[in-house]
């Protein structure tokens, strides 16, 4: 986590250096590197003052943005087990209004109200009997609760580590709120245990995303006509070296070459050898002397 | 000893080259496929009385197929399925040599050619408000020597030239607010008689030779009508009021309108009831029902009814048949017991039979739905007759003298569920020689077979062995084999009949009309909805029948109660039904079995209550212990809303054991203005998944995210959902997302700009393939989407697995933060496509084919490696080694790899995969208007012989290389001891 303030003020400075210029490729920026690493939770918020003074800096320069920035909050709820919903903090964000009329949020903060002792004592209703802690947010942030509330569940035995630990990805289209993925932010192994939180309060991590781009199909022009013609398979085969293609005639040719090489050195020597009239002579000398001679061939 | 390597290098070599083909040659069509061909339930049928014409009948049917059979045997001659929102509205007979039909609400007419069925012409009728459509084509008609058919449809008269299907003239009538019921002819004028509202009654009458208006005339019942005008005569009607209490009698003369009136209660004595009019037409006459008797009253000249019979319990009417000058036929049919009895009566002598049979039929094939007939010279030169009866359970029956000549199973055109049971265990004391009728025969075989693998088969003998093979009796025996290759396909059809037909043949092993599928005065309109498997025996249990669960709900509407079925799957036979008080909105099978193997189920109500199944102590007490992680989801369409659901608690306002409360644990709504849901998806609860972690070429590991508990979502843009081209590629898009749905987390979002629906897909272990229209483009798309699950990823170091320390053992929730990455490529692919479905087999390990319903009702199985998001346009050594196929921009379609080959299953509509117990082969099952089913096997049969292998031959081999080295011994000893003398 140390590296994390240095990134952020790193992400600060950038946004301030660059405030002056882009004013598209500027927001992505900030949208994600502020995204991912999200609001923090109420005890570390007064890091959260240089992203304000960022934001106001930009009201000065840029003149057409400026007018349809606009901070908004919206309520998170929550309810224990089958209870009803009660108000458990709230999240607030700037609207951004895009010049194409698109409207999104970016820097989003959270702040959970603290446990009462009735909720405290609720929770833990929650933890022995192994029931689910239910959060909602409203479907539409700039008219709630929207259409309808988004809702989210976890079992209550997955919040507690050091204290009581969430994460939020609240999934964006817009200003709609489409579904947040509510949980802890590790692992919640089963069979879940019964653990007492040892403090009573919220580490929250928050994340808010966008809908991707899908990658594009891939065009080849060349490609395009094998395609029409309906030969799928028109993966040419590579042309092979000489070498590769007629080994298996070369090997054997080599070796005829070879032994015919051999026979015609080998006839020089069998010559003097054979030479004084010694085919009429007895066999076995002849096959004696035709031993050896053979040998030497092998051993040259 | 070098000769006999030789000979059996090359026999070896002979050997592997045909067994390592993946197409299919000719003469293996048939062999471990069939295809049946069906039309549907008839609506409308012709008899053709001309000579060349006289052994066939035209048909049309609620599948929109016109065909034409053969009387003979019931076989097609041919035939046409028209699209799906093409309805066959009439269909007549012009010129006596083409088929007139008129579709898609009388705005499409075309012509056929009777004796091949090729069309003619096509001519499309243009109109401005839907009505109803009506084809008339009258005799001896013409106008400028043309033969006219008229056309009523869209609010206009047609007159269209029966030779060309030009359109002649037309009458608009869409000002007018007429719903025109009736075309009458009288020689050169045409009237069109209708009624505004319910009681003005209206004539036009037009000149036939331009469709000039010559007059008009209309007068006011003193009533309120109810249901359709029916025709007596040319110039006669007869319609009920609506207190249903009196009949009106309108006669038209010259333009002219006059009606009478007169209560039924002075016809019959006992005139309590509901009376209807039956519309067939018969001239003078016509029918009415009352409770179960039908009145036949004759409409006498002077416009006074007159009641000539009453009949009791009867199934049927048929219209009037001309047999000879002024003599007309009809035929009714009488239900009695398994019996029915057909009568014909002549129309204008009431009191002989011109007919009288009875017939035994089927009792599963219900009642008597339809009936025409059609005439006949007897050997005797009297008139013989015949009828077609279309049953309830959409069969087609020919009768002649007493008997049935033919019968077509039609209900099987109409599949809506399928699903299999494995056959019985071979008992033992069955002896194979039993089956293979004896040895004798079996010899003959192979050596036949051995013949045509040497080549040296005579013409004759190849015909012997192509029907050796294709009726060989081991693929049809009513026993489980070893491959898992027979089966029993059960399915459910449109007519609430249930069907079982074996694998091996295709042919119908029991079929049962359910009770609670039938029509009653409780459930109107019963409509079956799905097929589970209720019970799989094994181990155990083995002495127990499977059996199978139907579900059906009374009625199209939500709202209606749910009936249940069960049946046993070895006899056909229902074991239970439940009429039940609740609703069906969803069915949940569990994944627990109790102790006789009976799988729980879960039926979900639209009242928030979910109905436990089987209702046994047993089964609560499995469902309480697991009571905590039964999880589902449902889908709201319209809403735009997806929700998870978790159990909660006995119902309290219910006083139900069996009756369970639920919670919603988490929504997501998606924004109306944006987004409308168009498809859903899950992965099969039956799929295996054999390797968890794929190894990517640089020795990496990726694992697999298996999770079965995940939703594929495809969301269209609100203005893109209708058809193609209707919205710019600017105000279209798809975006796809990825769900958990026990968390309701998602996974993986999308969008696809410019791109709309319709989108099929499937999902299959880590992967989704779904196909789309890209709008950009001006081609259809296919994309695919695998997860890979991040959170095991550090289970590299090979250590870790040797000293335990990864964490592949421990339990995975859902309650873990999802920790996945995804990959994803798009390729255009020139189809669109129908159905599209993955293949399926025992363990998951053979390598997966894609099988695409083509538009052409063909089946196309792509190989899920051109599929793959990793496709890069050069691979490397190592991904060529792996299998990665160089990245091309479109999908291949390699016409070998049609699985229906030369054959179209007409009218798809869905395609259903089965495993086979031997791992490398996955049955395909292919329904629509027409039946396919095969075996196919995505890596080849690398784990058997194929069926053809010849064993024969492979001991020829053996003996042959025993002689041979013998032979080649003797002679290189001969050899030697030569070498030795010299």
């Amino acid at each position: 986590m140390g590296a994390l303030p240095f990134r952020f003020f790193f992400a600060v400075t950038l946004l301030l250096t660059c405030a002056l210029g882009f004013q598209s490729d500027e927001l992505l920026l900030d949208d994600d590197e502020f995204g991912i690493e999200g609001g923090r939770s109420f005890d570390s918020d007064s890091h959260h003052q240089p992203p304000a003074t960022a934001t106001t800096s930009r009201k000065r320069f840029s003149d057409s943005a400026s007018a349809s920035d606009s901070k908004i909050q919206f309520p998170l709820q929550h309810a224990f087990g089958d209870s009803d919903f009660s108000d458990a903090g709230n999240f607030s964000a700037r609207l951004k209004t895009w010049s194409h009329g698109g409207q999104t949020l970016t820097k989003l903060r959270f702040k959970r109200d603290p446990l009462t002792d009735v909720e405290q004592k609720n929770f833990q209703e929650l933890l022995r009997g192994d029931d689910f802690y239910r959060i909602r947010l409203p479907s539409n942030v700039l008219s709630p609760p929207g259409r309808e509330y988004i809702i989210s569940s976890v079992k209550a035995r997955c919040l507690p580590g050091d204290g009581l630990e969430e994460h939020f990805v609240i999934h964006m289209e817009g200003v709609n709120v489409l579904a947040v993925n509510y949980g802890a932010p590790g692992a919640c192994p089963y069979p879940r245990q019964l653990k007492l939180p040892a403090k009573w309060s919220f580490k929250s991590y928050t994340v808010l995303k966008n809908s991707e781009q899908a990658p594009r199909t891939p065009i080849f022009a060349e490609d395009v006509l094998g395609g029409e013609e309906g030969d799928g398979e028109a993966v040419k085969p590579i042309e092979k070296s000489f070498w590769a293609k007629y080994w298996m005639y070369l090997i054997p040719l080599g070796l005829i070459v070879m032994n015919a090489v051999t026979q015609a050195m080998n006839m020089p020597d069998e010559q003097p050898g054979g030479q004084p009239g010694a085919q009429t002579q007895q066999q076995p000398g002849a096959a004696v002397q035709r031993g050896p001679s053979s040998g030497g061939v092998r051993r040259r | 000893m070098a000769m006999a390597i030789r000979v059996f290098l090359t026999l070896l070599l002979f050997l592997i080259s045909t067994h390592l083909t993946s197409s299919l040659y000719e003469d293996q069509v048939g062999l471990m496929d069939w295809h049946q061909q069906y039309i549907g339930k008839v609506k409308h049928a012709l008899f053709h009385t001309q000579k060349t014409g006289r052994k066939r009948v035209l048909v049309s049917t609620e599948e929109n197929v016109v065909a034409s059979l053969d009387l003979r045997h019931g076989e097609i001659f041919w035939r046409h399925v028209l699209g799906t929102n093409d309805v066959v509205d009439g269909l007549d007979i012009a010129l006596g040599k083409y088929v007139i039909t008129l579709s898609s609400d009388g705005s499409i007419l075309r012509a056929w050619n009777l004796p091949d069925g090729q069309m003619v012409w096509e001519s499309s009728l243009q109109g401005s408000k839907a009505s109803k459509s009506i084809l008339y084509i009258p005799k001896n008609l013409k106008a400028d020597k043309d033969d006219l058919i008229l056309v009523f449809g869209k609010g206009c008269l047609h007159a269209v030239s029966s030779i060309d299907g030009e359109v002649l003239w037309r009458q608009d009538f869409a000002g007018e607010s007429i719903e025109v019921g009736h075309i009458i002819q009288s020689t050169d004028e045409i009237y069109v008689a209708g009624f505004i509202g319910s009681s003005e009654f209206y004539v036009y009458g037009l000149n036939a030779k331009n469709g000039e208006l010559l007059k008009k005339d209309h007068t006011t019942l003193p009533c309120d009508t109810f249901g359709e005008l029916l025709t007596i005569s040319s110039d006669k009607f007869v319609v009920l009021d609506n207190m249903r209490s009196k009949i009106l009698t309108i006669k038209i003369k010259n333009g002219k309108i006059s009606y009478n009136q007169k209560p039924i209660s002075d016809l019959i004595k006992d005139s309590s009831g509901q009376a209807v009019i039956v519309p067939s037409r018969l001239p003078e006459l016509f029918a009415l029902q009352i409770n179960s008797h039908v009145l036949l009253i004759k409409v006498t000249n002077e416009g006074d009814l007159v009641l000539v019979d009453k009949i009791n319990n009867v199934a049927a009417c048929s219209d009037a048949l001309s047999i000879s000058e002024g003599q007309h036929a009809f035929a009714f049919a009488q239900h009695e017991d398994s019996k029915i009895f057909l009568f014909v009566k002549d129309v204008s002598d009431w009191n002989g039979d011109l007919l009288k049979e009875s017939i035994i039929i089927d009792q599963q094939r219900g009642n008597i739905d339809k009936i025409f007939i059609n005439n006949y010279l007897r050997t005797d030169r009297s008139y013989g007759f015949r009828a077609l009866m279309v049953m309830e359970d959409h069969s087609l029956l020919l009768v002649q003298q007493g008997e049935i000549v033919w019968s077509r199973e039609d209900g099987l055109a109409s599949v809506v569920d399928v699903t299999t049971s494995e056959l019985p265990v071979e008992k033992e004391g069955v002896s194979v020689a039993k089956v293979e009728q004896n040895l004798f025969e079996w010899l003959k075989g192979h050596v036949l077979k051995l013949k045509g693998t040497l080549m040296i088969a005579s013409p004759e003998d190849v015909v012997a062995i192509q029907a050796l093979r294709l009726r060989s009796s081991e693929k049809s025996k009513m026993t489980r084999d070893h491959n898992g290759f027979r089966k029993l396909l059960i399915v459910l059809t449109r007519a609430g009949k249930v069907f079982a037909l074996h694998t091996g043949d295709g042919r119908v092993v029991w079929s049962i009309l359910l009770h609670t599928l039938r029509k009653t005065e409780v459930c109107v309109h019963p409509v079956g909805l799905n097929i589970y498997q209720w019970q799989v025996p094994h181990h155990h249990a083995l002495d127990e029948n499977p059996s199978i669960l139907v579900v059906g709900r009374c009625g199209p509407s939500l709202a209606t109660p749910a009936v249940l079925s069960f049946i046993d799957a070895y006899a056909g036979k229902e074991l239970n039904s439940l009429s039940l008080a609740h609703t069906v909105a969803q069915v949940i099978p569990l994944p627990y079995t109790d102790s006789t193997e009976q799988r729980l189920h879960l039926i979900i109500d639209i009242n928030q209550h979910a109905y436990l199944y089987p209702r046994t102590p047993e089964a609560i007490d499995i469902l309480q212990r697991e009571f905590s992680n039964v999880y589902w989801y449902s889908v709201e369409a319209d809403n735009g809303v997806i929700r998870g659901h978790a159990l909660k608690s006995n119902c309290i306002h219910i006083v139900d054991e069996y009756c369970f409360d639920f919670r919603d644990l988490w929504s997501i709504v998606f924004p109306s203005e944006s987004e409308k849901i168009i498809a859903t998806v899950t992965r099969k609860s039956n799929e295996v998944v054999h390797t968890q972690a794929k190894v990517m070429t640089d020795y990496d590991v990726m694992y697999k995210y298996v999770s079965k508990n995940v939703l594929f979502v495809a969301n269209a843009a609100p203005k893109a959902r209708g058809e193609i081209g209707a919205a710019t590629p600017e105000e279209a898009w798809l975006v796809i997302y990825i769900i958990d749905t026990v968390t309701g987390r998602i996974l993986h979002r999308m969008t696809h700009h410019g791109c709309q629906g319709p989108v099929h897909a499937v999902f299959s272990e880590n992967w989704v393939v779904y196909h789309y229209f890209n709008l950009r483009a001006h081609r259809y798309e296919m994309s695919v989407v695998e997860v890979y699950d991040q959170s095991r990823a550090d289970n590299k170091d090979v250590w870790k697995f040797v000293l335990g320390k990864h964490n592949l053992t421990s339990p995975i929730s859902s309650y873990y933060r999802p920790e996945v990455t995804t990959k994803s490529q798009s390729y255009f692919f020139t189809h669109s496509v129908k159905a599209i479905e993955v293949t399926s087999t025992a363990k998951g390990i053979t390598s997966k084919q894609l099988l695409i319903g083509t538009i052409g009702d063909q089946v196309l199985a792509l190989d899920k490696r051109f599929l793959d998001p990793r496709r890069t346009l050069n691979p490397s050594q190592a991904e060529k080694e792996e299998g990665i196929i160089p990245l091309t921009d479109s999908l291949p379609i390699i016409s070998q790899t049609y699985i229906t080959h030369s054959l179209k299953v007409e009218g798809l509509r869905g395609i259903v995969t089965v495993p086979a117990k031997l791992e490398s082969t996955s049955l395909v099952f292919a329904y629509g208007v027409d039946l396919f089913f095969t075996q196919i096997a995505p890596s080849r049969t690398y784990d058997s012989l194929t069926e053809d292998f010849s064993y024969a031959l492979l001991l020829l081999t053996i003996v042959a290389l025993v002689a041979a080295i013998f032979v080649t011994w003797v002679l290189s000893e001969r050899k030697d001891l030569q070498e030795k003398w010299r």
